[in-house]
């Protein structure tokens, strides 16, 4: 269906939907739900230069409308899944978009250099994991350090980069900006929002980390007001992200300036529910008086 | 594994907390499950409980198409989920993980050990090993007698002892003492229960071969999300006790 189509640099999406890295591993336990061709792309989770085995558990909590995570990078490391992940993911019609994670500007090159014997469409450079001790959220939180990252990846890379965005800044238009300048090709956003449980028994925060990620529902107004600024601040697409569980959902990010949209939670609450919005989106644009999913991008912003 | 909606047969209240949810489900689906194996079940409709719960997989019955789970309340989803009614429409993943390998083992007789919330997938298990005509001794640990369930159950299938905590019924004590005091043993054991009883079972059956079924806090249930790993024994990697478990044989990942 033509009026899903979205032409976005790597990607020639099929579909504006996608699952959100961390939350479809690299697809074979979907695969078993449906026909993962029928996806926009897929974002995988991330990959550090060597294996981590993540954080202790309890790893996941539920809170209202949401979650909490501190899954740590849990990963076989790059080489790893080059040889033994993406490969499977070559059956299916679908552009794949890497996620690069490290502790260091070196490790960060170093993954989006072994990516280059990959076929992957993309990259996501993850600037903004809440989760781990070193590295991670630290590069997502100032301007300068932002840039630095998208510049040496940009440089190490041969396929577009995407940067992904942490809300647990105070300006994040000015990262945007300042990963915009450094030749990011587009963005991502937004990660979680850090939070916390305690368990009123033990009188402790219940994740292992303590810090966790917040995601689902109860982040969409956050991403969506975002989104919403930083639409307005670059030139660069937005893909966006956070607590999508709908084809609403994604016609209201479409308006806030997103061009294409993942889907991360939901996943856990129904494992179909990438391929039933894909079904859903024509209704809903049609609905709301949209030719296109490129018709509706930008247009819920006043001067639009 | 499959997303079904489908029916609540009945509800009801079987122990202290405790709740016996017995649901629709087709014949040739039930055929495909073995004991050990667990559903996740979506709680309530909307948005407030975004992870799924998983339960073990306590009985079926192929002739009457029902599958019967046992949960205890522990907080606000599983307290929903003990509001279900008869007719009540239920979205649940099945079958999740991998059960008890009851058809790799060379055994004559079993011991089936299990605590509080642990006990109900070791009825399905027992009454395949039955099937198979292995004989079976049941040890089952509860905090207190009004916790109770299914003593009855487990008698048809071969001698049941019960600990309790406070002593208020059966042996005064863990499910180890019981098998201190009478001296059980068999040439396998299958165990569920909570970590620190399933560390002592481990420990006081260290020449019995056994496999133990592990709980976690899970988030999809399938294997994609990393949140329910348990270390293997020797530390270099994880194993995902959605996906790779709930079972795993004694000694093979860390307590």
């Amino acid at each position: 269906m033509s009026l899903l189509k979205v032409d976005l640099p790597g990607l020639a999406l099929k579909n504006p939907i996608m699952p959100a890295s961390g939350c479809f591993s690299f697809g074979k336990e979907y695969s078993q739900f449906y026909d993962l061709s029928k996806l926009g792309s897929i974002m995988v989770k991330a990959a550090t230069l060597h294996k981590r085995l993540g954080n202790d558990t309890p790893r996941v909590a539920e809170t209202m409308s949401g979650m909490l995570n501190a899954i740590g990078l849990q990963n076989p490391g790059v080489e790893t899944i080059i040889d033994e992940e993406l490969p499977f993911l070559s059956q299916f019609d679908l552009p794949v978009i890497a996620n690069v994670a490290g502790s260091t500007i070196e490790e960060y090159e170093k993954v989006a250099t072994a990516l280059r014997r990959s076929n992957i469409a993309a990259i996501e450079l993850n600037i903004s994991c809440p989760n781990v001790k070193e590295g991670g959220v630290q590069f997502g939180t100032d301007p300068d350090v932002a840039a630095e990252v998208t510049r040496r990846v940009k440089q190490a890379a041969n396929v577009p980069v995407y940067v992904k965005l942490s809300p647990n800044v105070t300006d994040i238009v000015a990262i945007a900006k300042a990963v915009e300048r450094a030749g990011a090709d587009g963005l991502t956003m937004i990660n979680t929002l850090t939070g916390m449980t305690i368990d009123l028994n033990k009188r402790r925060p219940l994740l292992s980390n303590g810090v966790g990620g917040l995601s689902g529902p109860a982040i969409k107004p956050v991403a969506i007001r975002m989104i919403y600024q930083v639409y307005e601040a670059v030139d660069i697409p937005i893909i966006g992200m956070g607590g999508v569980r709908s084809a609403e959902d994604v016609l209201e990010f479409l308006l806030a300036g997103a061009s294409a949209v993942a889907v991360g939670t939901a996943n856990f609450e129904n494992p179909l529910v990438c391929s039933e919005i894909i079904d859903d989106l024509p209704f809903i644009l049609n609905k709301y008086g949209f030719d296109s999913v490129t018709d509706a991008i930008g247009k819920g912003h006043i001067d639009a | 594994m499959k997303k079904l909606e489908t029916r609540v047969v009945s509800m009801e209240n079987i122990a202290k907390a405790t709740y016996q949810l017995v649901i629709h489900i087709e014949t040739d689906m039930l055929k495909t499950i073995k004991p050990g194996q667990f559903v996740h079940i979506k709680v309530g409709e909307g948005t407030e409980h975004m992870l799924r719960r998983p339960i073990s997989i306590c009985d079926l019955d192929v002739t009457k198409e029902t599958l019967t789970l046992i949960f205890k309340v522990f907080g606000q989803g599983t307290d929903k989920l003990a509001t279900l009614t008869a007719g009540d429409a239920i979205d649940l993943l099945i079958p999740c993980g991998n059960g008890y390998p009851i058809d790799e083992i060379n055994a004559s007789h079993v011991l089936l050990i299990g605590g509080g919330i642990g006990v109900p997938p070791l009825y399905y298990l027992g009454k395949q090993l039955i099937e198979k005509g292995i004989k079976v001794t049941s040890i089952l640990g509860f905090q207190s007698a009004s916790d109770v369930f299914y003593e009855e159950a487990f008698q048809t299938l071969g001698d049941v002892y019960v600990a309790t905590n406070d002593g208020s019924r059966g042996t005064h004590g863990f499910v180890t003492d019981v098998i201190d005091k009478e001296s059980l043993s068999g040439d396998y054991y299958f165990s569920c229960g909570p970590t620190p009883m399933l560390q002592a079972v481990e420990t006081k059956l260290i020449d019995t071969p056994g496999y133990l079924s592990l709980e976690e806090r899970m988030g999809c249930g399938i294997g994609a999300c990393y949140a329910c790993v348990v270390k293997t024994i020797d530390g270099a990697s994880t194993k995902k006790v959605c996906q790779d478990g709930p079972v795993f044989k004694a000694s093979e990942v860390q307590l």
